[in-house]
């Protein structure tokens, strides 16, 4: 395989656990976070510390998760305070503040970014084997969570937080959950990243990847697994594939968000859905 | 002299953050959608200003082009995107105007370059009055000057003309308004022509300031502007005023006090968050976040 098909199919990978890690909070739990990149951010960031310290893989990709996680539960709390709109408008707020703070901090190699991150060992081939596991994983447990007990609990607060919470349910627990769940993933997507890419800088985790990674939840379908995935794999793809759409990647990715919001809210899921039935009729 | 110099620009910044806010504050009150979108009309203002400036060689057509042009976008937004989703959960047609305005920032980059388009003839930028030692640009006055002529208009509009009160009824209660006879709609619209227009003032005068209008003039605006109508107390045009000049005032004083841990445009972000958790209702009340 080519230099250029593994790290593509890396990337790949990252965006697939970015994409489902986003869905589970804001399609899943419906707590909408357009500053997840700042989770990444600070996966890759605490994973680059821990191997320039020395710590080996496993305990990079476990400082990794849990600075996210630690990070993502504190913006949860938000989520306890503020709904809808201006829990998007408060990440936002985490997004920026995220990448205003990197970029002053001496210690985290400032507007240079950290480079000569000691690499995982297992070369570009393992590392990409490794991202897809883990992608694999993510994919796997997302499914799972859908289907089990918290899934229920998550779309009940996610459709209306009053009923849940007359039926019963501990809707600040279980926000708090999705955050924590959600941003461990992300935050283990960015050390992912810090393997792959050996050289992180603030403006990679920037509030324009935050919003593609929504862009690739809503046009999957708002809590759909695999309409999420398929969207994160495609809209990676997508800019590889043909050339010219590369350079206008944003006009293409804010085109769709538009588009799919007005004419088709269900995204990719919605769509296929409504294909199943019209099929099923027939 | 260098604080009083910080209070110039402060207060020049705060001028337009207000021209830019009070659009914004005013569609949340109508509508309750945060148009993010409204920074994507800034940049829109910049750009016809540079560009018609330049065609045209005067700066003063530029603005008036600006002015003239972009409420028409501002009422196709409405029309286009905003109107057909209001039955929607209000992060629906906010998540659309993020999609909206990164769309338009990638078509202006596309359009007119990554390094964006600078005035042939701005004597403006460049000429600096010295009032009793104080240095002061002649945009920073102009943008001063522009903001007291706007809100002193907006005062007269709002308060001695049947339009301007129709208004104001339909932003505090909409559905008594219409029951008076005000057509709930067409105040809409009107709003965001007059909104569009404002923002574009500010964004032509920043350009001017800058002597550059490049892609990414709007993006950072944009969130600042969000944080300044939550904190100026949503739908509130004196809160937002206020907030703006205050803002301007903070980042251009914060710069020497946490400029070394913290950048410019963050700070507005932590006034933001901070005041989101610990009054999420806002300084006026009004809303329930």
């Amino acid at each position: 395989m080519s230099a250029y098909g593994i790290s593509l199919l890396s990337v790949v990978g990252l965006n697939v656990i970015l994409a489902v890690s986003l869905n589970m909070i804001s399609g899943f739990c419906g707590q909408i976070s357009l500053g997840h990149g700042a989770f990444y951010g600070a996966g890759a960031y605490a994973a680059a510390l821990a191997l320039i310290a020395g710590a080996g893989v496993a305990a990079a990709l476990i400082c990794g998760s849990a600075a996210a996680a630690i990070l993502g539960t504190i913006v949860g709390f938000a989520s306890l305070r503020v709904r809808s709109d201006f829990l998007a408008v408060t990440t936002i707020g985490v997004s920026f503040l995220f990448t205003g703070f990197v970029r002053k901090q001496a210690w985290l190699g400032g507007e240079m970014g950290i480079s000569n991150i000691p690499g995982s060992g297992f070369g570009a081939m393992g590392n990409m084997i490794m991202i897809l596991l883990f992608a694999a994983v993510t994919v796997a447990f997302s499914f799972y969570i859908g289907r089990s007990w918290m899934g229920f609990a998550f779309r009940a607060v996610s459709q209306d937080e009053d009923a849940a919470k007359t039926l019963g349910v501990n809707v600040g627990a279980y926000k708090l959950a999705a955050f924590a769940i959600g941003t461990a993933l992300a935050g283990l997507a960015g050390a992912l990243y810090a393997f792959f890419t050996q050289f992180i800088t603030a403006d990679t985790f920037d509030f324009i990847l935050s919003v593609m990674l929504m862009a690739m939840v809503v046009i999957g379908g708002v809590g759909s697994t695999a309409g999420v995935v398929i969207a994160a794999i495609l809209l990676t793809l997508l800019p590889e594939a043909i050339r010219f759409v590369n350079n206008y990647r944003l006009l293409v990715f804010g085109g769709l968000l538009v588009l799919v919001i007005r004419l088709a809210p269900g995204g990719i899921a919605g769509l296929a859905r409504r294909l199943a039935w019209s099929t099923a009729k027939q | 002299m260098y604080y009083i110099d910080l209070a110039v620009s402060g207060l020049s910044f705060g001028c337009m953050y207000a021209m830019m806010a009070v659009g914004l504050t005013l569609v949340y009150g109508l509508l309750r959608i945060l148009h993010v979108a409204h920074a994507a009309i800034f940049a829109l203002g910049a750009y016809i200003t540079v560009l018609v400036a330049n065609a045209s060689g005067s700066v003063g057509f530029g603005l008036l082009a600006a002015i003239a042009v972009t409420p028409l976008f501002g009422m196709a937004v409405y029309r286009l995107l905003y109107e057909p989703l209001l039955s929607y959960r209000p992060d629906v047609p906010m998540i659309a105007s993020v999609g909206l305005l990164v769309l338009m920032q990638d078509a202006f980059r596309i359009a007119f370059g990554e390094q964006g388009v600078t005035f042939q003839h701005n004597a403006y930028a460049f000429r600096i009055f010295d009032i009793a030692g104080v240095r002061v640009n002649a945009v920073q006055i102009a943008m001063l000057v522009c903001a007291i002529v706007v809100f002193a208009g907006l005062h007269f509009f709002t308060t001695h003309t049947r339009i301007g009160i129709g208004w104001r009824a339909t932003v505090s209660r909409p559905r008594i308004a219409t029951s008076f006879g005000v057509d709930a709609v067409r105040v809409r619209y009107l709003n965001f022509a007059i909104g569009s227009a404002l923002a574009a003032l500010a964004g032509g005068l920043v350009g001017l300031l800058n002597n550059l209008v490049d892609p990414v003039i709007g993006y950072v605006v944009s969130y600042k502007a969000l944080a300044i109508i939550v904190l100026g107390g949503l739908g509130s045009v004196r809160g937002t005023l206020i907030a703006s000049l205050v803002l301007g005032m903070v980042e251009s004083y914060g710069t020497i006090f946490v400029g070394t841990w913290l950048n410019r445009d963050a700070i507005a972000f932590v006034a933001l968050i901070a005041l989101l958790m610990i009054r999420p209702q806002g300084f006026s009340g009004a809303r329930t976040a």
